[in-house]
This record gives C-alpha cells, structure tokens and sequence, in this order.
C-alpha cells in the first residue's frame, strides 16, 4: 500500500522534529491562554442598531444623540432582534424597560448597557428639575439576552474565531514548509520517479498530516473549552467536524501554495497575504455593519465559513442544520484545492 | 541486439533557451551507455525525458517498446537523481523501505531487495543511522540502492559516482558490468569524468545539447585519431587543446 508508506513516512518524520511537533501542539495553546487573559474590555455601542417598542420620546431621542439608529416596533422580542438583525431592542412595560441584547458582540453590549443606564438616569435628572418628582420614578432595566448572558466576555465570541484561525495557521504552516522542504531537497521529483500515481501522493499527505491536524483539533477544542472554560454551547462534535474540514482546507492550501515558494522564508512570506487578512475577514471585527464590497472580499475565505460555523456552534448553540451550508463550502475549497495540488504534480512528472 | 531505449529527435527548451535539439539515441540491453559533456549540457534534461518526468517539445521517446512518459514504465526503470533526494529524518533502511514501498514487490522480496542493494554499496552496517548523520559518499551511495531496490531492467543513473571514493567507485562499476552481462540490463550513465567514460560500451558526447560524436570508445578514439577521450571530446567539439 502506497498511501500507507507515505503516511508512515510523514509519522516517522514529525515524529522525530520535536520542535514542529511543540508547534503543531503547544504552541496554539499558549497563545490562545495569553489571548484569553488579555481581552476584557468594552466595545462601542455608538453605531448600534435598537428596536424601539413603546419608549419615552425623551430616551429616543438621548440614545439619537449618542449616534444610534433607533426604529419603531409594535412588539419586542429575541426573533425580531434575529430577523432584523438588530443589536438591541427596549421595550417601556410595566414601568420598566425591558432591553433585549443580541450580545452578539458582548464588548458591545456592555458599552449599550451602560448608555442605557446613563439615558435612564439622564431623564430622572431632568424630570426631578423640572419640579416633578412625580414624573420621575425609580426606572428599572431589565437585561434579557439572545445569546449568551451577562457573564458573557468578548472573548467567548472571539474564541471560536481563534480556535479556528489557529488550526488553520498551524496546519497551513507545518504541512506547507513540510512540502517545500520535499521540493527543495528534491525528495519529490524522486518520489514522482517511481510508478505512484499523483492522486496517491496527494492522498497519502493529506491522511499523514490529516491525521497530525485532526489530533492538534481536538487538543486545542478540549483545552480551550475544559481548561479555559471557554463557552461550548452547541456540540463538541460539531466544533469538532468544522475544525477537521478547516485543517484540511488549510492542509490543501499549504501544499498547494508551496509549489510557488522557492524558499521556507518565501513560505513565511505568504502569511501576511493568506493568513492575516482571512483573520480580520472571519468575524472578529463584526462585518455586517461594513461596506458591501467588504462582505464580498469575506466570502472567499475559507475561515470566513469555518468562523462562522464555529461561532454558531460554540457561542449560539446551533445544530448542524444551521451550519451545513458554511461545511458544504469548506468541502468546496478543500475539493478545490486538492484537485489543483493533483495538477500542480504535473510539474513533476507529465503523467 | 534488443532496442530497449530509443530517443528520436527530440528537442527540449526552457522558454526561448534551447536546451537539446534534435537528439536522437539507440539503447540495447546488456550495455553500458555513457552520456559525457561538461555541466550544463543537457544531460540530465535528456535523462529525465527517458523516466518521463519531463516531455520532449518534439520527437518520441520509447522504453521498451513503449511511449514516454508511461506510469508502469516507471516499474522498469530504476532512476537515481543528481541530487540525493533522501529524507534526512529517516534512517538509511526506513529511507529504503519507504521507495521500495513505491513499487510492486512482495514483503519478502521487499526484505531480500533491500539487503542486496544495502550490501551492493556497502551500507549494511549503516542502515540504522539517520540519513542526516550520512556523509556525502554514504547519501549517494544509499540513493544508488534505492535505484536498484525495484531490480528494473533499465538504469538510469544521474552522475552516480560523484564524491564517492575511488575504492567504492570500482565497486560500484565492477557491479555494474556485472549487471550488464548476468542480469542483461540497460545501463544508461551521465557522466562529466573521462576516466569513467573508458569503461562504458558505447558513448554520446554531449555539448550543448547537441551530440557531437557517439560509438564505442575505441571507435570514438580511432574516428578522431586521438590518443584519449578527452582529446576526442575536444576534436569533436571542434577545438584543439
Ligand atoms: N526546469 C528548467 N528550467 C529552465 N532551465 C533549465 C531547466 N532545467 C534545466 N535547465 C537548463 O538547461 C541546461 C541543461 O541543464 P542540465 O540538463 O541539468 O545539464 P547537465 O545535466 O548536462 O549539467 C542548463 O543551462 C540549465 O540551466
Ligand atoms: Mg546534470
């Protein structure tokens, strides 16, 4: 068997590299701890977009001041919050004010939080000026969520994102400087010397650092979830299964982009062009308050659809039903990807 | 005589750089083929066509009988690089098992081919070493076996003697001779040393991309009344030393 020579000989030689192995395996750990410790702060608020049910105009017209974009309603609830994909909705019953949050974005919501309190206690400032107490009595806020809760940090949403950039990065990394250094040394014009076939070998790299990608996942989802605490809403599985499809998207690009690098320096070099922009593209700046145009570039990333998918799954609980489409695009690119690499061996052999 | 290797006219370019034009050569099995020219005269272009890693722009290539490049002409052939191409990572047999893997061969054949190739060049008591802890001769000694692990019928071998030492060297060409005569097979050889070029049974001598003289080297030395090949070279070449 070919395909398993070609495995056995990818083990034999991570195996042995002790410190591509601490990188493929410890290395997103720590970073994801120190990203952990380093994000809790507030976001801005200032260009949210709030349903309002039945508000005093004076708050209306307090939170337009702040720059938010206010729209009237009949009703307030969490779906309407979804469908119209508000950030916030506030109802005035019962002399109280209900505020639903998205909390899609928790950084966010603290900050829309606390100018609702400042509104709220605002219009007592003024009404108890006025002379009339009567007009002004306690306002209570009541804090509803759609996802998530108070408890929530920027970092729950952020990371799902993370847990996803760094199982590409990595695999992208290790699996792409693994084939240059076959190209360089000239281990592959050797290997497409005897009769394998192209499809063999690109099935042989992907299972051989597949299976490497697939172990680095799930030790990079369980540390993240069992030691960091990080919330897991939906299934382990799911995360899981979206993790696999990105490392092999990741895994076909790496090897893909390695026959357009002469060196591992020129490997590194595509970092900053495949690998960064895909970070700030797959969510953690939220893109649908962006020009269109932006959305579009979005759209060809693959972390673009394995963020998302995580982030439904890991933060929003949601099944696979939700996520099938961002997986059926990933298995897309991977297919894509794979079918260039088989060509891509032509360079090799004419047959 | 049986062909066993026919190149006809064939030509070759990089972009606008010619590389070979209209090359054309007839192999037999049971001999020996030198290929001999300075660097960068296109031998290892016209090798790599004979495996069918590369296609001629014009003119047909056929091993046995059959039109390069062909996947399962690939078990025929055995072809060693002019780089060692090895996994350093790996031991020198974990390096030999993984090819032999790449060609059809039982497990015991598997196991009694890579104990002859390691013993051909001398490697036995090497095999458990980590190919990085491999000096030069030993890497391209241990490339040599793996050429040889499949037994083809045809060789095709890339500057195979380079920084090998002298006593090694004759060992490897007294195996070779050897498996020309009992085994039959096609042995085709780059070389850029003369020395070697005496002991092949017939020679093509290779200056940018053009073959500029090819027979035995007995013939080669009486067409151009030269008292050594190099001078033949030379002659043919069109240049006196
Ligand atoms: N893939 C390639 N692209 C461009 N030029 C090449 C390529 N391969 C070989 N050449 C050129 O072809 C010429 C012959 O090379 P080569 O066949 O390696 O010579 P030799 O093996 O006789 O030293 C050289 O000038 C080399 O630069
Ligand atoms: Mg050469």
């Amino acid at each position: 068997m070919r395909i398993r020579a070609l495995v056995l000989r990818i083990f034999q030689q991570l195996l042995r590299d002790k410190r591509t192995l601490a990188m493929l395996f410890l290395a997103p750990l720590l970073v994801l701890s120190l990203m952990y410790y380093l994000f809790n702060h507030t976001g801005n608020a200032s260009d949210a977009k709030i349903g309002a049910v039945n508000l005093n105009p004076a708050i209306v017209e307090l939170l337009k001041e702040k720059g938010m974009d206010i729209t009237t309603y009949d009703q307030a609830s969490k779906d309407v919050v979804v469908n119209d994909n508000l950030d916030a909705m506030m109802e005035w019953r019962d002399n109280t004010l209900h505020l639903i949050l998205k909390n899609n974005d928790p950084s966010q919501s603290k900050a829309l939080q606390m100018t609702v309190s400042q509104a709220v206690a605002g219009l007592a400032d003024t009404a108890q000026k006025l002379g009339n107490p009567a007009a002004a009595p306690q306002i209570t806020v009541k804090t509803d969520y759609v996802y998530g809760d108070a408890d929530t940090t920027f970092f729950d949403t952020l990371s799902p994102i993370l847990i996803g950039f760094f199982v590409f990065f990595f695999v992208f990394l290790i699996s792409g400087i693994g084939l240059l250094r076959e190209r360089t040394t000239g281990t592959l014009e050797r290997l497409m010397s005897t009769p394998v076939r192209r499809g063999e070998v690109i099935t042989g790299y992907l299972a051989g650092y597949g299976i490497f990608a697939l172990l680095q996942t799930v030790i990079v989802v369980l540390f993240a979830t069992l030691v960091l605490g990080i919330h897991l809403e939906g299934s382990l599985w799911l995360v899981l299964l979206t993790n696999i499809l990105l490392a092999f998207v990741a895994l076909s690009l790496g090897i893909l982009l390695s026959t357009f690098a002469a060196s591992e320096f020129q490997m590194v070099q595509f970092i900053p062009i495949v690998i960064i922009p895909q970070v700030f593209f797959a969510g953690i700046f939220p893109l649908n308050h962006m020009a269109e145009w932006i959305q579009i570039i979005a759209r060809i990333m693959p972390l673009y659809y394995g963020a998302d998918a995580l982030k439904s799954v890991m933060y929003k609980g949601m099944g696979f039903g939700d996520i099938a489409l961002d997986l059926v695009v990933l298995v897309c690119f991977a297919a894509l990807f794979i079918g260039l690499n088989i060509l891509a061996l032509k360079k090799y052999r004419k047959l | 005589m049986e062909t066993t290797v026919s190149v006809e006219q064939v030509s070759r370019a990089f972009g606008k750089k010619t590389v070979l034009s209209g090359v054309s050569l007839h192999m037999e099995k049971g001999q020996i083929y030198g290929l001999i020219g300075p660097s960068g005269a296109g031998k290892t272009t016209l090798v790599k066509m004979m495996v069918g890693m590369d296609k001629p722009d014009q003119g047909t290539i056929e091993v046995l009988r059959t039109p390069m490049p062909s996947l399962s002409m690939l078990q025929q052939i055995g072809y060693m690089a002019q780089s060692d191409a090895l996994y350093n990572e790996l031991t020198g047999e974990e390096n030999l098992r993984f090819f032999a893997s790449m060609f059809k061969m039982g497990k015991t054949e598997q196991k009694q081919r890579i104990a002859y190739a390691a013993k051909l060049v001398n490697l036995t008591d090497e095999l458990e070493k980590k190919v990085s802890a491999y000096s030069g001769g030993m890497k391209r000694r241990l490339s040599l076996a793996i050429a040889l692990l499949h037994n083809p019928p045809i060789l095709i071998l890339d500057e195979p003697t380079v920084g090998i030492d002298p006593e090694l060297r004759q060992s490897i060409w007294a195996e070779l001779i050897r498996l020309k005569g009992t085994e039959q097979k096609t042995i085709i050889i780059t070389t850029h040393v003369m020395d070697e070029a005496e002991k092949c049974d017939v020679l093509a001598m290779v200056r940018e991309g053009r073959i500029l003289a090819s027979g035995t080297p007995l013939q080669l030395k009486q067409q151009y009344d030269a008292e050594n090949l190099e001078d033949v070279f030379l002659r043919a070449g069109g240049k006196e030393s």
